[in-house]
């Protein structure tokens, strides 16, 4: 079913101009996760869309791609980088998971240090979302083509 | 019989529903949430967490053990989710005489 590109020149020529746009967006969302409404979860959804329209448009062969196993241990490296940071602080010296006031690089003042572990935070939380919805566009792309090969 | 244990299933649920008068009124501002938490929220998020969003700052920071495991539960069912649709094994007719059939077609 994908394995053929699925567009024309049309949807080619808008898949260009479509996707860094949607990749910037995802990219201000997560850094401005902060400041504004959005974050992790949003931002790893908008930046698999890039992924999930090469792979529809340009089919199973285009380049801008996660290739194979890669998506399935970024998305648990998404999330063990969540549990590291909570352990960093740890080492620094906290009593509690997570107490970002014990971050062990020193800026001052304190909630920017705050800030920075919660930018890190949801850099893990958006590359587990991301590469968790490329798991599950890989699996069922992989399911229908194998029906359609046994019938 | 099973009609039985649904009758009796919905009537003593009935009366659990009916018998529950204490809960609070959503939105009431006399509840213990809205006394005490939700004020030191507003009113110290800037400050303790850096991030004038409050919403991030309660989900990352102030709750952030728990969106912790929010996360890891998502990759959990995620990677199930793909075991179980690329295991060949699910949702087919086992074939008369087939080897045993492979497992995961991306996790191996």
């Amino acid at each position: 079913m994908m394995k053929d590109a699925f567009g024309g020149i049309v949807l080619s020529t808008s898949f260009r101009w479509l996707v860094p746009f949607s990749i910037v967006y995802g990219v201000i969302i997560l850094c401005l996760g902060e400041y504004s409404p959005g974050g992790g979860f949003q931002a790893g959804a908008l930046l698999s869309v890039g992924v999930l329209l090469s792979r529809i448009i340009l089919g199973w062969d285009t380049t801008f791609d996660v290739k194979g196993t890669t998506s399935v241990w970024l998305a648990g490296a998404g999330t063990f980088l969540y549990a590291f940071t909570g352990w960093l602080t740890l080492l620094g010296g906290a009593d509690y998971f997570l107490d970002y006031n014990f971050f062990p690089i020193h800026i001052e003042p304190m909630h920017e240090m705050h800030a920075w572990s919660i930018f890190l935070i949801e850099i893990g939380v958006a590359t587990c979302v991301m590469m968790t919805i490329i798991n599950l566009l890989e699996a069922i792309v992989k399911r229908s083509e194998e029906n359609v090969g046994s019938n | 019989m099973r009609g039985l244990v649904a009758v009796l299933l919905a009537v003593v649920t009935g009366i659990f529903c009916s018998y529950v008068t204490f809960l609070p009124k959503i939105g009431d501002v006399n509840t213990a949430p809205n006394q005490h938490v939700t004020p030191t929220y507003i009113s110290r998020s800037a400050e303790d967490t850096g991030s004038p969003n409050i919403v991030t700052g309660v989900i990352i920071d102030y709750r952030g053990f728990d969106t912790m495991y929010e996360t890891t539960v998502m990759f959990l069912a995620g990677l199930t989710t793909v075991l179980v649709l690329t295991s060949n094994t699910v949702g087919r007719r086992p074939e008369k005489g087939a080897d045993e059939p492979e497992g995961g077609a991306i996790i191996k």
